[in-house]
């Protein structure tokens, strides 16, 4: 027989985790055929963990909720780095166990073992490596929206005992760490949306005063809410139109839904507010049971804060 | 036209074209669509119309609302989008399996089903928009005969390819998805074809379409 040298190097999935996908910027321009934009969650902590690698920013990185994935890795030596707050352990070939921090770069050689335990009342987190992923783009994009089956991975997330294929060219790369403190956030900064004149005078005032709770029927499409119940006081049926990200719908039970990144692209509710842009990455890491509260801000005021956000990300890049 | 256009969030402009349905107003949001489109504005994300609004999303780090607004109320519109619009012919079979909804369908318009087919197959529709699903087209109008309610509790599934009435409109399930629609057939056509990235929606908004009755046998020559 033949000595073959390894060819490829592949992460085996030993545990899936509870949603595990591939997500770069995502896609755009299809939501005139019904095709949402998808991409990572929390941008910022997506970005970093490419920016930590020496990567092209837009590069396919794995994206997990709540439990991540245990992945045994095979092949020749490559860097990794996982971004978020997140609990996990790297357990080498010789079963030394390394408690895993976030934004350091780590060597992992071949049988070593990454095991994302848990995000740490937060929902997401990443995974990059040095190399790359073999996988295919739809649409100028590798993001998985699992809901319309589009995407990397046949638009499936990822499941026990898969293989993922990463093509290996052997990058050098000198061991990096960043130090980023993932900070909470006291309010949601909001816009008032096209209907906001739906409501009555108390529901607009429970909206901007009271707490809101995050529900467990959240996802990547949206998130719900649960709180005093906001009426809806004119007798008008909204014809279907466009949605966005952030934007904010109040169906007739009256408690608030948030689109998020694989939102449908139509839908017919009343939209109360908007989600600043410059939140989103914040509010997606609310794990259900938080507590929300939101905080009118003017369009200038919006745009300033995005321009701030914007260039918070791009100081911690500098600081790779 | 246009009769106003606000900020919907930071990153997004909407442009009103006013309260009612119908082709007309349609035609102007769809116009204002393919000549944005054409443009092919830095920074723009996504443009989606709908019945009678158009949503213009941008990348805040390029563009923003003001300037945005102000291409679009300096937008030029040129006509000649027309020859992008199709005629496309739908063959749909309604024998009892596909038709989900008849029995409630004759109850609620008090018509018999053959006759609501035969009024529904007589005229010609009007493509709206595309969406809530990938490539689901939303159609219109339908006799005024046949306008009935969605249902009061939705199909958990609704399967892939069925016909779907409410109210003034009609629309084509491209894949099963939960749905309440009044289902009354089915067509073997692939609607939406990820696989044909460059035009995977065979109809588009602007496009006609005509439905063609067909029988179990021709449904399955189709189908395979």
């Amino acid at each position: 027989m033949n000595m073959t040298k390894l060819k490829n190097s592949y992460f085996e999935i030993e545990r899936a985790g509870v949603n595990t996908t591939f997500q770069d910027y995502g896609r755009q321009n299809l939501n005139h055929i019904g095709i949402p934009v998808s991409g990572a969650m929390d941008k910022r902590n997506y970005i970093l963990s490419n920016a930590l690698l020496k990567k092209n920013l837009n590069s396919p990185a794995i994206e997990f909720a709540y439990q991540g994935p245990l992945l045994k890795y095979k092949g020749e030596e490559i860097f990794i780095v996982i971004t978020g707050d997140v609990k996990f352990q790297i357990v080498r070939d010789n079963k030394k166990k390394i408690i895993g921090e976030p934004y350091h770069v780590y060597l992992i050689q071949n049988n070593d073992q990454i095991d994302i335990q848990s995000t740490n009342r937060s929902v997401y987190g990443y995974i990059s490596i040095s190399e790359d992923f073999i996988l295919d783009k739809t649409w100028g994009s590798y993001s998985i929206n699992t809901k319309a089956k589009i995407g990397s991975n046949n638009g499936e997330k990822l499941s026990n005992n898969q293989k993922i294929d990463i093509e290996h060219k052997k990058k050098k790369l000198t061991i990096t760490n960043l130090n980023y403190v993932n900070s909470k956030i006291e309010y949601i900064r909001v816009l008032k949306s096209i209907n906001f004149d739906f409501f009555s005078e108390k529901s607009k005032n429970i909206f901007f005063n009271k707490e809101f709770k995050v529900t467990k029927l959240s996802d990547r499409m949206g998130m719900r809410l649960e709180g005093q119940v906001l009426e809806n006081v004119v007798n008008s049926n909204i014809k279907s139109e466009g949605l966005v990200k952030g934007v904010i719908q109040v169906p007739s039970d009256g408690n608030p839904i948030i689109m998020l990144s694989d939102h449908g692209t139509i839908g017919g509710y009343p939209k109360i507010a908007n989600v600043i842009s410059a939140d989103f990455d914040k509010l997606v890491q609310m794990i259900p049971g938080s507590v929300i509260k939101f905080k009118q801000v003017s369009l200038d005021e919006a745009e300033k804060l995005f321009k701030f956000y914007k260039l918070e990300t791009d100081n911690l890049i500098n600081q790779i | 036209m246009i009769k106003n256009i606000i900020n919907l969030g930071d990153a997004s402009a909407y442009c009103d074209f006013g309260k009612d349905v119908n082709k007309e107003i349609n035609s102007n949001v769809i116009s204002y669509f393919n000549n944005l489109k054409d443009k092919n504005i830095e920074g723009i994300t996504n443009i989606t119309p709908s019945y009678n609004k158009l949503i213009i999303s941008f990348d805040l780090d390029v563009i923003n609302f003001f300037k945005v607004k102000k291409i679009i109320e300096n937008l030029e519109i040129k006509n000649g989008n027309e020859n992008k619009q199709k005629l496309i012919e739908i063959p749909i079979c309604s024998e009892k399996k596909f038709t989900l909804d008849s029995n409630r369908l004759e109850k609620v318009l008090k018509i018999k089903f053959d006759k609501i087919l035969d009024i529904f197959f007589n005229k010609e529709y009007f493509c709206y928009m595309t969406g809530f699903i990938a490539g689901m087209p939303f159609l219109g109008d339908i006799s005024e005969k046949l306008r009935a309610k969605r249902l009061e509790t939705p199909r958990v599934k609704v399967p892939k390819g069925s016909i779907g009435l409410t109210e003034q409109f009609c629309n084509i399930y491209t894949y099963e998805s939960p749905g309440g629609w009044n289902i009354i057939g089915n067509t073997p056509l692939d609607i939406f074809n990820k696989n044909n990235q460059k035009n995977p929606a065979l109809i588009n908004p602007g496009d006609t379409v005509k439905f063609k009755q067909i029988t179990q046998n021709e449904y399955d020559k189709i189908k395979k």
